[in-house]
């Protein structure tokens, strides 16, 4: 008998990988992504976290010039930080299977924004596959391996919160797609991108698209429900799942490849309807292409461009209902854990009046009551940069307030550049930046970090000192301390550094409670 | 087709809401059911309202339950049921710790356990079934605990011994 399991998109992804032959999986955690990997770990397979997504499409990239099967994870907002290496990659290719996924998230549920990811897709010409539930992320996970060798272009598995996180029945296909044997091929006009070499590819790279959109007109991920001739819908991701219940009765065409798209086969099927109208979450992007490919569709109003879809979304979208949606009922928010340690730091930073740069991570909360003494959020990173840029155009007295706070896995993600932007461009005033030291990445879910001293996995890893770096680097003053422990201690050197012209790290070190009770069963050898 | 049969589960981080919907999914599943589970995992932070979705019969397509047609609502905390009430449909069943025997528990760390107890009274499935899932998805140490508050919450309050 074939086992069925119940399992969520993530781990369908997972799985696949590992009956791909995966040779190695790198991320960097963000939600809703980040359960891939760990699952890939759990399963015995490699993957790692590396410390931004830059170096894992990098590091992925490497793994396929030398034919590997490499997957390499992120959320949305991580595939702009690994935009440079996918523009490039999409020109050259490489030997071994790539596949890229980025886990999107319509509605915010755990994000800074909700930027459509398919847009990446054209913008860097690689093709792109939407599944729509468990099975389709494992069948899609282990196709794109086998197109991404065949074409030789990286794939773009393109996931959202609901796929990822929902759990629905999987059959697997153990063995289903054996890995090519690792070897290394000399190839500088596919893998050197000089402009004499990339202008070639560029060529190359249209040439491929064209035949992909052939083959996907082939029909291999159409899927086409044959309802009432009334009303036609063409939908992708999980907004086929909540067609089907928002109207049983109606023909659909599931594009499982959103790029390049099967515009012939699209045309005949809105040919074959009376009404015909595009379901996507986010922006009208499949919408837009079908109007101007001059095939006659309904998108959907503009108030659906926000949030996800929903069964009920869906039938006000066929309804043409575009009167005011009634408000979710408001829950009670998140908090910072009683106990977190970054309620004391944020506690000083309130009473002294600061103006607090701040960054990603649990430490966010510290926006909301009692502390609302966050002032500014606007990616990874950006805390220390953005806290330089205010003590450059503040009059002095104001710019004396100015405090950055980072994470410690924001920190090595892309804090470390703002370091080294605070030793060359020195602000007159200098700057003070805490790095809240938890000593884990706590807000996607306790995942280790290079600072950690624990692989993915959790067993023992070199670890990066935080502050021997930030020594490194040159700034003037570099403090360690516990403000939960010692308040006054902390509030004194804050006191002192922001009185002076000084550039001044300033580490709050103290475990997250919840981290420390799993660092602690990792030390007795438990996962 | 079969109907779809939609249950909501609710409360607050922390209290096990995503564990009891694992295990009823599960349970559910290995019955023969076609299952879809769906939830949305908040942040770390602990103490912020969680919800979490079941919907099983003949064949599910979304994973969502939609917005008032819950037909089961289980709520693991007092102060979450009136923010959950519209999920419920009309003549729906709601379930919340006001109906369960939680005084009776040993150890209120399997709360949860308890109150999932009192949902299964709904289903037409065997208490092994239950059990079985219940332990696969909990550490060994806690077994005899949970198993114990299931049965409480099983057996339902004021009933007979
Ligand atoms: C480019 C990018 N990648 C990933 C994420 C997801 N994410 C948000 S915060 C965070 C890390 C938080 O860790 P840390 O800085 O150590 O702070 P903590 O939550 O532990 O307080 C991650 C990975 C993101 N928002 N942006
Ligand atoms: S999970 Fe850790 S870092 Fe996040 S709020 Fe709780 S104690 Fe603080």
């Amino acid at each position: 008998m074939i086992e069925k399991e119940l399992v969520s998109g993530n781990e369908a992804i997972a799985r696949a990988a590992l009956d791909s032959g995966l040779c190695l999986g790198v991320g960097y955690p963000g939600t809703p992504s980040s359960e891939i990997l760990e699952n890939v770990a759990a399963l015995g397979g490699q993957a790692e976290w590396a410390p931004n997504e830059k170096v894992a499409l990098e590091v992925g990239i490497g793994v396929a010039f030398a034919r590997g099967r490499s997957i390499v994870t992120m959320k949305h907002v991580g595939l702009n930080v690994a935009a440079d290496p996918l523009f490039t990659i999409a020109y050259s290719g490489t030997p071994g299977g790539l596949v890229i996924v980025s886990a999107d998230d319509p509605g915010m549920a755990s994000s800074q924004n909700e930027q459509d990811n398919r847009r990446y897709a054209i913008a860097a010409g690689v093709p792109m596959l939407e599944p729509s539930d468990s099975q389709e992320a494992y069948d899609f996970t282990i196709r794109a391996f086998e197109l991404a060798e065949r074409y030789r272009c990286p794939v773009l598995l393109r996931m959202t919160t609901r796929v990822c996180h929902s759990k629905g029945a999987l059959i697997r296909r153990p063995n289903a797609s054996p890995a090519p044997a690792i070897a290394y091929e000399k190839d500088v006009q596919s893998n050197v991108m000089i402009p004499a070499y990339a202008r070639i590819a560029h060529r190359k790279l249209r040439a491929k698209l064209a035949e992909l959109a052939r083959f996907n007109e082939e029909g291999e991920f159409i899927h086409e429900d044959h309802g009432s001739s009334e009303l036609g819908i063409i939908a992708t991701g999980i907004s086929y799942q909540h067609a089907r219940d928002a109207a049983p009765e109606a023909s659909v065409l599931k594009l499982g490849m959103t790029y390049p798209l099967p515009m012939e086969r699209i045309r005949k099927f809105a040919a074959g309807v009376k009404r015909c109208v595009v379901l996507e979450e986010g922006d009208p992007i499949l919408a837009e292409a079908c109007l101007a490919a001059g095939v006659k569709v309904e998108g959907k109003a503009e108030m659906y461009r926000f949030g996800e879809l929903s069964v009920g979304r869906v039938r006000r979208i066929l309804a043409g209902d575009t009167t005011p949606e009634a408000a979710p009922p408001a829950g009670k928010p998140p908090q910072l854990c009683v106990g977190c340690p970054h309620r004391r730091t944020y506690e000083v930073l309130r009473d002294f009046g600061c103006i607090v740069a701040g960054d990603i991570g649990c430490y966010t909360l510290g926006v909301l009551p009692p502390f609302e003494a966050v002032d500014t959020c606007v990616c990874m990173g950006a805390s220390i940069t953005t806290g330089l840029g205010m003590r450059h155009a503040l009059p002095e007295a104001e710019a004396r307030r100015v405090v950055s706070v980072i994470g410690d896995s924001t920190f090595l993600h892309t804090g470390i550049n703002g370091i080294v932007e605070m030793v060359y461009n020195r602000p007159k005033t200098g700057h003070v930046v805490i790095i809240l030291d938890n000593s884990i990445t706590a807000m996607t879910g306790m995942q280790e970090n290079p600072a950690t001293g624990r692989k993915l996995d959790h067993t023992p890893a070199p670890k990066v000192v935080i502050e021997d770096v930030v020594r490194a680097i040159g700034v003037d003053h570099v403090d360690i301390c516990d403000p939960t422990l010692d308040r006054e201690h902390f509030a004194g050197i804050l006191k002192e550094r922001l009185a002076s012209n000084d550039l001044s790290v300033i580490i709050a070190r103290r475990p997250c409670i919840l981290a420390a009770v799993k660092a602690k069963a990792y030390q007795l050898g438990g996962k | 087709m079969g109907k779809v049969v939609n249950i909501t589960v609710a409360g607050l981080g922390g209290q096990g809401v995503l564990k009891v919907t694992d295990i009823l999914a599960e349970a559910l599943f290995d019955a023969g059911f076609d299952v879809k589970k769906s939830e949305v995992h908040g942040m770390s932070q602990r103490g912020g309202s969680v919800s979490s979705e079941v919907r099983f019969g003949d064949r599910v397509f979304s994973p969502m339950v939609p917005a008032g047609e819950t037909d089961y609502l289980l709520v693991l905390d007092s102060t979450q049921v009136e923010v959950n009430l519209s999920k419920l449909r009309a003549g729906g069943v709601l379930i919340t710790p006001d109906d369960v025997p939680l005084a009776e528990l040993e150890n209120p760390k399997a709360a949860n356990i308890l109150m999932l107890g009192a949902l299964s009274r709904h289903f037409d499935l065997p208490e092994e079934l239950w059990l079985k899932h219940v332990c696969r998805n909990l550490p060994e140490k806690v077994h005899e605990v949970n198993i114990a508050a299931f049965r409480l919450g099983r057996r339902g309050k004021n009933a007979d011994r």
